[in-house]
């Protein structure tokens, strides 16, 4: 089938065979742009970064290397060619590069030069946020910061503007791009096998990196009402194509410590494509949204043709590698309470940003009267699926808030999880952590200082 | 004219605009084919049977290579011709290259290559230190030894006395850019090759070898790679000769890249090694007695492991004058990666061991660790207001530039050490989980390659009719600002506009014979050589002015531009272009090699070094209790570059160091499982410091002073030594370990949250 969309500014027009035609390869092999550069094809070091520009405007830096070029249509792209302008003025990040010194060996650097003008474009000066999603072995970053803080006085040349781009959104047999949810759920069901690719975060690497071939494959990056957030006073409802940076900015006013969370889910790339439906969806042990939401006390909205269930999120997750979802059936929204006060999402990775979990800690208790009333608290990281401690939570229901009970309840912890070892930790340090975040839950609530990162030298 | 200029890298606009050419960027032919290896999945074993029917049969698939199709050499070793390109009868680790797939695609290949059915009969591989120990497998009959003094008698007599332990892991170089190469054949069986390497020449002898050509008939091309580390100093080899045999079987041009996976699966890392310690010393801390023994795990092959262990052991003393010290190396042979050259080359590994024991004396005696470390220098140089023999280290060389102590006063001062040293006490009494530490280490690196003969360069200056100038020597650009350092050398020498001068992509047609851009000696080897080129040039252009306008020579100077004599003054452009008019050679060669040293690595003596760079470093970091997470939140670092050429270059050079430094001891852990399979093979899974990783204040300044040697412009090697900065990332963690109990933590490296979190432990743990 044909697709388009706008390559710096300039409308291209390309056939896509198989849908899994990769971004980064389109640009490197058909386009002649060999500025984007391929690092690690899976979205990890950020050299691929490109600006794109979808419907709603907003100019999203993303992992070229795991953008399947249907996820495209209709959008703007902008490659490290198109942030200079077309007579080679350079772009206020280009110019503070050179001035700061911010590249060495060169080879990240149009990476960051596009996630770089996207955050200057966006008026973001969080930049260890915004720029998690770029490795680079030569500088140290500090440079690079320099340059980024430079450039952030200076306006937003006039060739960054996107001109309005119309293009036709088109399927084939075995590539749907369906515009609306009623259009996935009736071709799902007749294509029960297929492949859906939401943000393309981890279907990417089933081909970048085991180099499948999934068929029939559908786009759900074009069907508008399925990542609407809908507020419905107690609680929000979800879609499940939301992606994790528009659920930031919906979660930004309930829970701090989950916005804190989430902007180390991934990085601004992943977070720009990547999907909270997706997230739940591939049923990953280690993923960071299900646990939280889990603890939120959040259910699941699953859609088979025109038929709805719901059902706690917890349940959703039968064992390893297996989902409560039948054939041909999709997650259509998660809904949870906006009351979240309690909540408190802890994430341990090796590193700090952009790094798979090796626990994730949710933790949301309720008091009253000093009593704990309500307990939600769930891990990933520590089973075959995101799991609810139960037997720790029963030993704090009834109990009065302190830290003997918190002291005492974790070590009920052992009947809850058997985690396992791998190259992310250890099953003793799993299970020691786990137990420990329940301690740092309370300090935590107890306003004593518990987080490194709020502390300065 | 201001020379040591902060100009930006000479490729920055092709950075930041994209137009910058890797290996992988170049325009191919019509015709180009793409290379794959298909690569051994057990550690160790014998290969029975190989059945690549399927690879054959797939998809876009030409050629399918095996060992016994190979035409000449099947090595790629770049030192004991024990590195067969592609396994013959058996593998030596998972991972190993065994057929290499030639097809249409890149992706053609990578596909085709997974298809084999490969029976192997497994062998127990060697994996461990301790399974090598056991085994007797190593390089080398058994352990060099160096020693001085006599640790027998004085270790015993020492009235304290401590042993212990560290266990250092490993690295991968995490080069942006993977390895890649792309080899085109021309005629009379030449053979160009564009490879991302910091060795050309070596490229060159090994293409040679494997075509059973002469190194004449093959040309390397270096323009740059996307950083390298040492990680492209011997293991760009095997695609480099696997396209050049697949470009000479099929006379198509022939590329290679590693996807990521493969590059971390195939190739060498960083050393990973333990050093063990036993040290005497008196109440003052002052060591007496000093026993290293070093154990490298070297991987299947030899590749450069040997002057790594070496190096390891010439840094084992780091600053510290040691009246008795033995260093033991065993360089064990396991079934692994091939460990390699990486930033440092083993003098991190040997430098960590020692600031380790300085960390642990200090601990035992309750002493500030600064207290000992300068008690323990060696003495400053030159003496103040007294006559002082120089303290020889312990492979018997003087070191006569010791500049340390004042280094270590005047950054002590400007990190505020004391104020803060006792505001992390303070810290530490009022929480309860989060604890502070804070450190200060030394670096001494020696500067040359220890084999002595490497220690060459040589360089190609041009001077075309319109005067501009072009620049070719031997070294390669991986990011280092080594072409815009050497043409700063250029434009300095001839007096011209820095914008006269342009820097071509390294080429084995140009300069031959070259040696790795490595050892961080390139703007100290290939400086001095294109300087030499620069004044064979200007003798010339001065001769023949001398002659037009009949006055001295030596009388007329080459500045602002301009050529200049008693009695006249001609713009560079013009001079040249008499000079070429009256039938003036414009083009000359250059030539360097280093002074004075001298070195018997089997004996452990003479002067391996030109001379020592010198730095230091104070980190402050935080640590969570509860879990082991932990921040570096402020690092100071002095670093001494001699007469800096580039500020700005050497000062990226000292914050990429130090982070770097700093991932190898914290976030950066490499695992194999049981079966010596890497787990860690991605940056999914293997974790270099991101952003924020960077310490959040971070003050980098340069010691002001000439080097006393007479290097280019009397500048030093900035490229290795800010990399052991890193060390005072670990230290500064050690020392918030110990605010949480009163035993030694112990602390192993990699430091990650979970290693961390077990120190506290150890440290709490009941008196041992």
């Amino acid at each position: 089938m044909k697709m388009s969309f706008l390559l710096n500014g300039e409308p291209v027009s390309t056939a896509v065979n198989t849908g899994t035609e990769t971004l980064l390869d389109f640009l490197r092999q058909e386009a002649g742009l060999c500025g984007t550069k391929e690092g690690c094809n899976e979205g990890d070091c950020g050299a691929c970064s490109v600006i794109v520009t979808g419907s709603d405007g907003a100019a999203q830096p993303m992992n070229a290397c795991i953008l399947f070029l249907p996820q495209l249509q209709g959008c703007s792209v902008r490659t490290v060619e198109g942030i200079s302008g077309s007579d080679g003025s350079l772009h206020p990040v280009q110019d503070a590069m050179i001035l700061k010194h911010g590249a060495q060996c060169g080879f990240c650097t149009p990476g960051f030069i596009t996630t770089m003008a996207a955050a200057h474009a966006n008026g973001e000066t969080d930049f260890d946020t915004a720029l998690a999603g770029n490795l680079c072995r030569c500088t140290g970053y500090a440079p690079i910061i320099r340059a980024a803080k430079m450039a952030a006085k200076q306006p937003v040349p006039k060739w960054m503007h996107e001109p309005k781009f119309a293009a036709n959104h088109n399927s084939s047999d075995d590539i749907f791009c369906p515009q609306s949810t009623d259009d996935l759920a009736q071709w799902y069901s007749k294509n029960p096998h297929a492949t859906l690719v939401a943000g393309g975060t981890d279907v990417g690497l089933w081909v970048t990196k085991q180099m499948r071939k999934p068929a029939p494959i559908a786009f759900l990056g074009h069907v508008m009402d399925l990542r609407q957030i809908k507020d419905h006073g107690m609680f929000l409802s979800v879609g499940a194509a939301t992606t994790i940076t528009s659920l930031m900015q919906s979660i930004a006013p309930i829970s701090s410590s989950l916005h804190a969370m989430l902007a180390r889910y991934g990085s601004t790339q992943v977070r720009n494509a990547a999907t909270i439906g997706g997230n739940i969806a591939n049923g990953s042990p280690i993923g960071d949204g299900p646990p939280a939401l889990i603890a939120m006390g959040a259910t699941l909205v699953l859609r088979r043709g025109s038929e709805h269930r719901r059902l706690p999120l917890e349940d959703f997750f039968i064992s390893y590698g297996q989902q409560d979802c039948q054939q041909g059936e999709f997650i259509e929204a998660v809904e949870f309470p906006k009351d979240q006060t309690n909540l408190r999402c802890y994430k341990l990775s090796k590193r700090f940003d952009q790094d798979i979990s090796a626990v994730c800690g949710c933790i949301n208790i309720t008091t009253e009267k000093g009593i704990i009333t309500k307990a939600r608290i769930a891990f990933g990281g520590m089973a075959g699926t995101p799991a609810r401690a139960q037997h720790t939570e029963n030993a704090l229901l009834g109990q009065a808030w302190s830290a003997k009970a918190f002291t005492e309840a974790k070590e009920t912890m052992a009947q809850d999880f058997t985690p396992l070892s791998d190259m992310r930790a250890s099953a003793e340090y799993r299970a020691q952590i786990a137990q420990n975040m329940l301690i740092r839950y309370y300090h935590d609530l107890e306003n004593n200082p518990t987080d490194v990162r709020g502390v300065h030298a | 004219m201001k020379f040591a200029s902060s100009m930006p890298h000479d490729a920055a606009r092709q950075h930041v605009n994209g137009s910058a050419r890797y290996v992988d960027d170049i325009p191919i032919p019509n015709g180009t084919l793409h290379l794959a290896f298909g690569l051994s999945s057990v550690a160790a074993g014998t290969i029975t049977s190989v059945d690549l029917s399927a690879v054959r049969a797939a998809h876009g698939v030409h050629l399918v290579i095996e060992a016994r199709d190979l035409p000449f050499a099947n090595d790629v070793s770049p030192s004991a011709h024990d590195e067969p390109l592609l396994a013959n009868a058996t593998v030596h680790y998972a991972g190993q290259p065994i057929f290499l797939v030639v097809a249409e695609s890149h992706h053609d290949a990578r596909r085709a290559a997974r298809l084999a059915k490969i029976k192997i009969v497994e062998i127990p591989a060697i994996l461990t230190i301790q399974q090598a120990l056991t085994a007797d497998s190593r390089f080398e009959d058994g352990p060099r030894i160096y020693a001085k003094g006599d640790i027998y008698q004085a270790l015993p007599k020492a009235k304290n006395r401590l042993s212990g332990s560290i266990n250092v892991g490993g690295q991968e170089h995490f080069y942006l850019e993977g390895q890649a190469a792309l080899a085109m054949p021309g005629d009379n069986d030449d053979m160009v090759v564009h490879s991302s390497t910091q060795h050309p020449t070596e490229i060159q002898h090994k293409v040679a070898e494997a075509l059973n050509i002469s190194q004449h008939a093959v040309r390397i091309e270096v323009r740059r790679m996307g950083g390298g580390f040492g990680g492209k100093e011997s293991q760009g080899n095997a695609l480099a000769v696997a396209c050049a045999v697949a470009a000479s079987i099929t006379g198509h041009p022939c590329k290679m890249r590693y996807d990521r996976d493969d590059d971390f699966i195939i190739t060498g890392k960083r050393h990973d090694c333990r050093v063990d310690y036993r040290v005497g010393f008196n109440a003052l801390g002052q060591v007496e007695a000093l026993d290293f023994t070093h154990y490298f795990r070297c991987g299947w092959a030899q590749d450069l492991s040997l002057p790594v262990a070496d190096r390891a052991m010439l840094h084992a003393d780091n600053a510290y004058n040691l009246p008795n010290v033995q260093i033991t190396s065993h360089r064990l042979k396991t079934n692994t990666q091939s460990a390699t050259a990486f930033r440092g080359f083993g003098g991190p590994q040997g430098m960590i061991g020692i600031e380790r024991v300085m960390d642990h004396i200090a601990h035992e005696l309750d002493m500030d660790p600064v207290e000992v470390r300068k008690i323990n220098y060696y003495p400053e140089m030159p003496a103040q207001g007294k006559v002082q023999r120089p303290a020889m280290t312990p492979y018997k060389m003087e070191v006569t530039d010791f500049i340390l102590g004042k280094m270590t006063t005047t950054l002590l001062e400007s990190s505020d050490y004391s104020e803060r040293k006792a505001a992390v006490a303070r810290w530490n009494t009022d929480n309860l989980l989060l604890k502070r530490g804070i450190a200060f280490s030394p670096v001494k690196f020696g500067i040359s390659f220890t084999l002595t003969h490497l220690n060459q360069a040589g360089a190609l200056v041009q001077i075309y009719s319109d005067g501009s100038v072009l620049i070719n020597h031997g070294g390669t650009e991986m990011g280092q600002g080594l072409f815009q350092k050497v043409a700063q050398v250029a434009a300095r020498s001839l007096g011209v506009a820095q914008s006269s001068i342009r820097a071509s992509a390294t080429d084995t047609s140009k300069v031959p014979n070259t040696s790795a851009t490595a050892a961080s000696s390139g703007t100290d080897l290939n400086g001095m050589a294109v300087q030499a080129a620069c004044k064979t040039l200007q003798n010339r252009l001065q001769s023949h002015l001398a002659n037009v306008y009949g006055c001295p020579s030596d009388a007329i100077l080459f500045e602002g531009s301009a050529v200049i004599g008693p009695n006249f003054r001609l713009p560079w452009d013009e001079a040249v272009k008499s000079a070429y008019e009256a039938r003036i050679s414009l083009s000359a060669t250059g030539f360097y090699k280093t002074p004075d040293i001298a070195w018997d690595r089997i004996k452990g003596q003479g002067r391996p070094f030109l001379y020592f760079a010198y730095g230091a470093a104070v980190t402050e970091v935080v640590i969570d209790t509860l879990t082991g997470e932990n921040r570096i939140l402020r690092c100071d670092i002095l670093h001494d570059c001699g007469s800096s050429l580039n500020p700005a270059l050497d000062i990226g050079q000292i914050e990429g160091g130090f982070v770097q430094g700093a991932g190898w001891l914290t976030t950066e852990e490499l695992v194999w499982d049981s079966q010596g399979h890497l787990k860690t093979h991605a940056p999914s899974t293997y974790k270099i410091p991101a952003c924020s990783d960077r310490p959040e204040i971070f003050n980098v300044s340069l010691w002001e002073g000439a080097n006393p040697e007479q290097t280019i412009y009397r500048s030093k090697a900035v490229g290795e030594p800010p990399f052991m900065h890193g060390i005072s990332a670990y230290l500064a963690l050690s020392n918030a370990v110990s605010a949480c109990g009163s035993n030694y933590p112990d602390l192993q490296a990699p430091a990650t949250t979970e290693e961390i979190f077990q120190a506290i432990k150890r440290a709490q743990e009941h008196a041992r």
